[in-house]
């Protein structure tokens, strides 16, 4: 998917070389009858339609909801639905993970930049960094340090690597401390990084 | 599409498995860091069109089986100092896949 667009361009300078052959290849791909203008502008309306906020909202239900956070790990779309949120067919298959006292998730694409766009909109530019691509599979711990977050040594670290069709959601931990909070309060507290799994969900 | 497009699957949840290790001059999903080593398959995750022929205008059949593998970070990276449970899981298509 295009990440830079024509119409999106203000003209006062050169385009970059990656923007100029994103916009041929999409001319290109116009011309050739495989996709209109109109079928990509529809996919990035959509893909900055979705922010952080509409995961954060999925997190939150799933925390005072134990049935529902049975169905999202189970059949993530069909849970989704039930919250007014639709993920196309044609989208890749989105799994949620769920972070617990024994186990801590990490989410990475090395080989590109996948990310469940369909629930946190554009992934950030570390997200896509060689750095960060390169050490969360090789030294998860010492990313997640660097974010601030320090996971317990008897804790077990699993790092998804999402190099196919599946995308991955972490499901933060509920932080301590906020029982008696609403779903819209506990909205607050799960950051796009929590849902990542560099970092936990903010403190009340 | 039919049901005949599509490779049998043949590894359960639990089996051993190996990544091949190849370097096709086409485009491929198997990341280099984990072929050669030997994990354990999680879950099978569906059956999907191959994208090594999907990248290059072919139909993507036979459709392939996908694998979350399970591998221990320790036989990855040798240095690796984090706790020995920790593991990493990564989605490879079951033509990547030997037993092991």
């Amino acid at each position: 998917m295009t990440t830079t667009h024509v119409e999106d361009h203000v003209h006062d300078q050169p385009m970059s070389e990656v923007a100029l052959r994103s916009v041929a290849i999409e001319a290109l791909l116009a011309e050739k009858g495989l996709l209109t203008a109109d079928e990509v502008q529809r996919q990035v309306d959509l893909m900055d339609r979705r922010t952080p906020a509409d995961g954060a909202k999925v997190v939150a239900r799933a925390w005072v909801d134990p049935d529902f956070k049975a169905r999202l790990l189970s059949d993530t779309r069909s849970a989704l639905g039930e919250m007014g949120i639709r993920i196309s067919e044609d989208t890749p298959h989105l799994t949620v993970v769920e972070n617990t006292e024994e186990v801590h998730h990490l989410v990475v694409c090395t080989l590109c930049s996948c990310y469940p766009r369909m629930l946190l909109g554009r992934p950030p530019d570390w997200y896509k960094s060689l750095a960060y691509r390169s050490r969360a599979v090789s030294d998860p711990r010492g990313v997640m340090a660097e974010f601030g977050t320090a996971v317990a040594s008897d804790m077990q670290v699993d790092v998804l690597d999402s190099t196919a069709d599946m995308r991955y959601l972490v499901l933060p931990r509920r932080p301590e401390g906020t029982e008696g909070m609403s779903e819209e309060e506990l909205a607050r507290l799960v950051t796009r990084d929590s849902m990542v799994g560099v970092s936990e969900a903010l403190a009340p | 599409m039919t049901i005949a497009a599509a490779e049998p699957v043949r590894f359960e949840d639990g089996s051993a498995v190996r990544v091949r290790v190849e370097s096709p001059a086409h485009h491929f999903r198997t990341p280099a860091y984990i072929q050669g080593h030997v994990g354990v398959v999680d879950a099978l995750c569906g059956v999907y069109p191959n994208p090594e022929s999907l990248a290059h205008g072919g139909d993507g059949l036979p459709r392939q089986p996908l694998y979350r593998v399970r591998l221990r970070q320790t036989d990855l990276w040798p240095e690796y100092a984090g706790n020995p449970a920790d593991t990493l899981l990564v989605d490879v298509y079951q033509h990547w896949l030997e037993a092991a």
